[in-house]
């Protein structure tokens, strides 16, 4: 045995020594301080925005230098969590405010309050500010966001004569659910719907569900200050529980909805909205990438405002943001790179790379982002209406949506269960997931 | 007559019905695959079409090129093969001995190791990242190529040794009881007998573990920081965004990249994967 280990560290310490790559924790030659940005930029315009502002970044502060380590938002969870946990997370973490709560209580992150420059605490609305402000400090810097936004083919919405909504006049969940009516189609008489007015993917249907329902003055968790801390609690009435009502009727009722749609993501619908099978699409604003990419030529199509409800066109989002762990002891030089990052310009930079909405004021006033041509505009406009998703700063709010949310909601939307099912797992079992995360 | 036809019309039957049937699994076997290259060759709006068809209607190198520009595709490749190489190399020579000494001197060692082989299969990964990590931690090998080969040959080195152990179950002690009465020390029997009518084992134990640390994503992910070290398993899931929205075709492009050197792997190998090398070596 004793052998097979020596065996083992030998080979091991020769394996070392070849690839020449063992790790060192020394951040810091010749005065100079050097720390890790890990971006979760996946689309090449992205990753060439990124690259490009950390290279200029570090040719204008020759004392600080940034070296871009990419990540995946497939795994970013687990991966910054073990990182946290073995002391060696990056200097600079991009993420996204729901991934955040965790981390922040855990102590992993570092409170930016005190290192923020007032400019950028200014550029950025409050709304934005709110996402990332949790136990009682500031733990990231939300610098894109985006809305879910309805992607629609516009020849199937002129031929049946329907007026196209704007920000300012949008439509109502109710006149959305007589458009989808009038837009589901049975073409060729053989009694099956050859078209459909909507298409909701569902496979992830937790936050789109918990966010939307804000348009309906929903508001699933509160937070109750007491003398022990902020205290989460679920809620699920009427307001909170109309669009899910309503998804539910389009599915299981009025047939304007298909089942099977409720079982893709939001990129699995495109093939069905192309070939004029579903007229409309629920989605995130960036997915007008694939959207221009992948639609056939003579494909018109049109970005347009969720539906109004009772609060207008509002709607939750989770921004991304930039972050300090708490480990590192350049947190000063960090903060310049963020500030960096955030400059008007940058912002603006970065969110047209990612195909997102900057959340700072003078980003937003770029011309490109106001711009018509993909639904710039239409999105730009939303972007008023926006406020931090309710699941922001819930603790234990992943376990919530994992374990319980997401099969009751699926459950729901599939017509398996009504909405006390719904209501009883959501709030029922769901705050017993929540209590244990407040003790 | 008409007996002796019926049964060879039955055979001749149930033959074309086994044929059939592998068929079947193969093509089903290789589906994946090839949906896989046609999909690295489509155009994107091709990919986005609800009529897929098996070949691209216009085919594109669109996809490798996007693939090739946004990521170090075969920096990372050379990564993985030098990885995947050595922990399979490693795995196997550490593995050949210890399977030989288990099935040969019984005794409780061997059995607790045995069980031990069967338990430590049991355990998933997540529970042991944090702790791994924070030993990989204390010996400077984490973010290090040498350190993850160590994690892989260890991860690998269980199932190696079960897999090893069958095979030298199946040579008979007779053969090695005949050289020793020819007069070969042990070591001469171990490298002239034992030894080449292990090598289909060798083989395919070499095959498993190379695709295992080849595939491996997940301790990769977490003990590789520096781009310049990482594999490519980790480098593919860059093509991925938030909601699991997917690069589609350069997606495919790396993907079809990454599996080719498996695939030559195998090519290289299979050879040698002949069985029946022991027919006749022992009478009765």
């Amino acid at each position: 045995m004793r052998r097979k280990l020596t065996t083992l560290a030998a080979g091991a310490a020769a394996l070392t020594l070849l690839a020449g790559c063992g790790g060192n924790g020394d951040d810091t030659a010749g005065g100079k301080v050097t720390l890790d940005y890990l971006s979760l930029a996946w689309q090449k315009e992205s990753i060439d925005a990124n690259k490009k502002l950390v290279a200029q970044f570090n040719k204008e502060h020759p004392n600080v230098q940034v070296k871009y380590v990419q990540g995946s938002w497939d795994n970013i969870h687990d991966q910054l969590l073990t990182s946290f946990e073995g002391g060696e997370a990056p200097d600079i973490i991009h993420d996204e405010a729901y991934d955040l709560t965790d981390f922040a209580y855990g102590g992993y992150l570092a409170d930016m309050t005190e290192l923020l420059p007032a400019d950028l605490k200014q550029d950025i609305p409050k709304p934005s500010w709110d996402s990332v402000s949790m136990n009682g400090g500031v733990y990231g810097v939300p610098f894109l966001q985006e809305p879910r936004m309805m992607i629609a083919n516009t020849k199937l919405l002129k031929a049946a004569g329907i007026r196209i909504p704007t920000p300012d006049k949008p439509w109502t969940w109710d006149e959305f659910e007589d458009i989808s009516k009038k837009l589901t189609k049975d073409k060729n008489g053989d009694g099956s719907t050859d078209q459909y007015g909507v298409a909701w993917g569902m496979n992830e249907p937790v936050n789109q569900s918990v966010n939307l329902s804000l348009s309906t003055g929903g508001e699933i968790f509160t937070k109750d200050k007491t003398d022990d801390g902020v205290k989460n609690k679920v809620h699920y009435g009427p307001d909170e529980s109309a669009v899910a009502q309503l998804i539910n009727r389009q599915v299981n009722k009025d047939h304007t909805s298909p089942k099977s749609g409720l079982s893709m993501k939001g990129s699995d619908t495109l093939p069905g909205f192309f070939a004029g099978r579903y007229a409309m699409v629920p989605l995130n604003f960036s997915f007008r990438q694939q959207v221009a990419q992948q639609a056939p030529d003579d494909f018109d199509w049109e970005v347009l405002p969720m539906p109004a409800g009772k609060d207008g066109i509002t709607q939750g989002v989770s921004p991304q943001t930039l972050s300090i762990s708490e480990d590192t002891e350049h947190k000063k030089a960090a903060m310049d790179f963020i500030a960096y990052m955030s400059e008007p310009d940058h912002m603006a930079e970065l969110a047209k790379g990612d195909w997102m909405l900057p959340t700072g004021k003078e980003a937003m006033k770029d011309p490109a982002i106001n711009r018509e041509k993909y639904g710039w505009g239409a999105g730009a406009a939303v972007s008023k209406s926006l406020k931090p998703s309710p699941m922001l700063g819930v603790r234990g709010y992943p376990e919530w949506s994992d374990k319980l949310a997401t099969p009751a909601y699926q459950r729901f939307y599939n017509g398996d269960t009504d909405l006390e099912g719904l209501r009883k797992s959501l709030v029922e079992d769901g705050q017993r997931v929540l209590n244990r995360y407040q003790r | 007559m008409s007996t002796v036809g019926t049964l060879r019309a039955k055979r001749a039957a149930g033959h074309t019905g086994q044929y059939l049937a592998l068929l079947a699994y193969l093509v089903f076997l290789a589906f994946p695959l090839l949906w896989l290259v046609s999909t690295a060759f489509k155009p994107a709006k091709e990919l986005g079409s609800i009529d897929p068809t098996w070949l691209p209607k216009d085919w594109t190198l669109e996809n490798f090129r996007v693939a090739f520009d946004s990521q170090p595709l075969l920096h990372s490749a050379l990564n993985s093969l030098i990885v995947a190489v050595s922990a399979a190399v490693i795995a196997v020579a550490i593995a050949i001995p210890a399977a030989y000494a288990m099935v040969r001197y019984k005794s409780k060692v061997s059995t607790a190791g045995t069980a031990w082989i069967l338990v430590s299969q049991m355990f998933p990964f997540v529970l042991i990242i944090i702790p791994l990590f924070l030993v990989l931690k204390n010996l400077h090998l984490i973010n290090s190529i040498g350190g993850l080969i160590i994690v892989y040959v260890v991860w690998n080195l269980p199932f190696s040794l079960w897999m090893l152990q069958g095979y030298v179950k199946a040579v008979p002690i007779s053969l090695e009881e005949a050289a020793a009465v020819d007069g070969a020390s042990r070591f001469r029997t171990l490298v002239s007998v034992v030894f080449p009518l292990l090598t289909p084992g060798l083989v395919a134990t070499l095959m498993f573990s190379f695709v295992t640390a080849w595939n491996e994503f997940f301790f990769a992910l977490v003990l590789l920081k520096s781009p310049e070290n990482q594999t490519m398993s980790v480098i593919l899931t860059r093509f991925l965004g938030a909601e699991g929205v997917a690069d589609l075709g350069p997606l495919a492009a790396a993907s079809v990249i990454a599996t080719i050197p498996s695939l030559l792997f195998f090519a290289l190998l299979q050879r040698r994967l002949v069985s029946g090398m022991l027919a006749g070596a022992v009478k009765g």
